[in-house]
């Protein structure tokens, strides 16, 4: 099988802050009328107030992981002399 | 006769239709003889663009009569519409780019030409493919569904297949330039569309609560209307049994949203990885709209919104509530532009979704079956006769039989779409699964699922089949056994099939894997998954 040859995963921390969303499907948390805002049940501002916040754990794995080299296999650059350290 | 809005929506719709036939040359490439080209607009939308083209795409004309028709019929429970578009965009940020890179290095087209690259297997790519026909083909018809409300709210409502005409000749204008233009065609559409909803939205949710004595009061009517009916499952909360309803309901739609063939479509549309990304996290400014047009249902209740009667079917439509809305608080020339955003708002995700079927069917079918040899020039002439007939197909639907059966197939499709998450999402990342196992677990998914589905009746009890997608877990039986008996909690039916498909599938997978039965051949590498816009490994964009 060819499918292991090397991973195809790049893996970053911030990557977990994606899952924090998911967050908002716990209904128990939200499901009252009171506090009310603005005349809305608290069941409808609280999922509003997740829009934004959605976005900003989009965001900021978007920026945090911007930088990462996207394509790799660039020809390795090393020298064995500098890959063997215990050499010296 | 409403002869102001209708004046005002003509003549929207005139200059969309402009529109449409213009954009044939937009940003034109060498050719429009290419599926890259007249299937994905050649592949080279920035941001602004896909921000336009995707948010026209999977927010349609339905889902804007169709949720807060929901909110104002059930209340709480048609509020899962936004968390399903807030969890959405984190849970397919990273899947996304990966499927954009390996589809740009190997031209991928559609879902199901990547699982022919990654398993090697037609039969299986041929299962995504049809699968992704059939759930798109309801969809379709029910943006004739949106449209059609606002025709019939302007008065155009006559008996009979005449009263279809003002949608049938609506229907031919977008089959021609989508025939001509191609993807380029809803894409500069989208930017009318969208511009006009946003203004339309914006305005009713500042001006109508501020008529009714603000949202306290709105709410307060809506619960004591809810209170009086004798079904138990509305309110402007949940209850204790439609709670795992609602959260497995919108897990289940955010999963299956990027499944279907038309959202990817914009996709691969774009330019590159950061167009998607950025993207991500400029799309949920349209879940923020979706949200605050939900509650316009509420403010329908306290408005005294009647639903009209659909002089074809004889039933009033719950989804005429947010025309009438409009017709009936806002000045006629403000009613005729909400009008033309909606049904704008139809012709949008109709073209992108005829396109997305029409590709799947002329490469995983046509190319694939029919004719093994076809040049990009013969593949783009049958796309384009594809789109006219899946089209065509989606008037049959509305006009010959009843729509309520589109909408219990678009229900059905939602279902049946998530059956590929294994073999399209999960092989984004992994090639564990077996192709037998991906096979077998599609198989079990959709079966079980469909059943599931004949055996829910509506709400009113009108219909016993096919009469919604939340299952009382009571109902749920295992060859007989039923684990969660006495139960009265409800799930989503998609949840409760996909998870029978990752559990056949793992099972089949690690038989086969004993056996060292042959898992297909894989064309794609593991740096594909990351490749940008700027490698030379890219696949150029129509070449002959």
């Amino acid at each position: 099988m060819p499918s292991a040859r090397q991973s195809s995963l790049r893996w970053s921390w911030w990557n977990l802050l994606l899952l924090v969303p998911l967050l908002m499907l716990i209904t128990p948390w939200f499901n009252s009328d009171e506090p009310r805002l603005l005349g809305l049940p608290f069941f409808y501002w609280y999922q509003f107030v997740w829009v934004p916040l959605g976005v900003l754990c989009v965001g900021i794995v978007y920026v945090k992981t911007k930088d990462q080299p996207t394509v790799t296999g660039k020809p390795d650059l090393l020298g064995v002399d500098d890959l063997d350290e215990g050499a010296k | 006769m409403q002869w102001t809005e209708l004046v005002v929506f003509s003549a929207l719709f005139l200059l969309v239709t402009v529109l449409g036939f213009v954009a044939a040359r937009w940003k034109a490439g060498d050719t429009l003889d290419h599926l890259d080209e007249w299937g994905l607009g050649g592949r080279k939308f920035g941001s602004w663009i896909t921000w336009f083209l995707v948010g026209g795409d999977l927010y349609t004309a339905y889902t804007f009569v169709a949720v807060p028709a929901l909110v104002f019929g059930a209340g709480a429970m048609g509020f899962f519409a936004l968390p399903y578009t807030v969890i959405l965009y984190p849970i397919v940020f990273l899947p996304l780019v990966r499927m954009w890179s390996v589809s740009r290095v190997h031209g991928y087209v559609t879902p199901a030409d990547f699982v022919r690259g990654r398993y090697g297997s037609h039969w299986l790519a041929l299962l995504v493919a049809i699968t992704g026909i059939v759930a798109t083909m309801p969809y379709i018809a029910l943006q004739l569904v949106g449209l059609e409300a606002v025709l019939r709210s302007m008065g155009l409502n006559g008996a009979g297949i005449l009263g279809h005409a003002p949608l049938f000749i609506a229907f031919v204008i977008l089959a021609l330039y989508t025939y001509q233009s191609g993807l380029r065609a809803p894409a500069l559409i989208a930017f009318v569309k969208d511009t006009l909803i946003y203004l339309v939205i914006l305005v009713a949710v500042i001006y109508l609560p501020a008529k009714f004595g603000g949202w306290g009061a709105i709410f307060d009517s809506a619960q004591a209307k809810f209170d009086a009916t004798p079904a138990k499952g509305d309110g402007i909360l949940l209850n204790g049994n439609n709670q795992l309803q609602y959260a497995t309901l919108a897990l289940g739609s955010a999963l299956a949203l990027f499944l279907y063939p038309h959202s990817l479509t914009g996709i691969l549309a774009s330019r590159g990885r950061n167009v998607i990304k950025r993207n991500m996290v400029a799309l949920p400014a349209y879940s923020l709209l979706l949200g605050l047009l939900a509650m316009l249902g509420f403010v329908a209740i306290i408005a005294g919104v009647k639903p009209i009667t659909n002089e074809a079917t004889g039933r009033p439509d719950t989804n005429t509530i947010v025309p009438e809305l409009f017709g009936q608080e806002f000045p006629s020339w403000f009613a005729g532009v909400a009008f033309a955003a909606i049904g704008i708002g139809a012709l949008v995700p109709a073209a992108i979704m005829s396109i997305a079927a029409a590709n799947l069917w002329t490469r995983n079918i046509y190319k694939e079956y029919l004719k093994k040899d076809a040049t990009p020039a013969q593949e783009a002439k049958q796309a384009k006769l594809a789109s006219l007939v899946v089209k065509f197909g989606a008037v049959a639907f509305i006009v010959f039989i009843d729509p309520q059966f589109s909408i219990d197939l678009q229900l059905i499709g939602g279902v049946m779409i998530l059956q590929t998450l294994p073999a399209v999402a999960i092989a984004l990342y992994t090639r564990w699964f077996h192709v037998y196992g991906l096979i077998a677990g599609w198989v079990v998914g959709m079966g079980w699922g469909m059943w599931l589905l004949y055996g829910i009746p509506s709400a009113d009890g009108k219909r016993p089949h096919f009469g919604g997608s939340a299952l009382a877990l009571d109902k749920l039986s295992l060859f007989g056994w039923h684990p969660f008996a006495g139960s009265t909690l409800q799930i989503y039916v998609g949840a409760v099939a996909v998870v029978a498909n990752l559990l056949v599938a793992v099972l089949v997978t690690v038989v086969a894997r004993r056996l060292r039965v042959f898992n297909g051949t894989d064309e794609t590498q593991a740096d594909d998954y990351h490749v940008d816009e700027d490698s030379p490994r890219v696949k150029p964009v129509a070449v002959h």
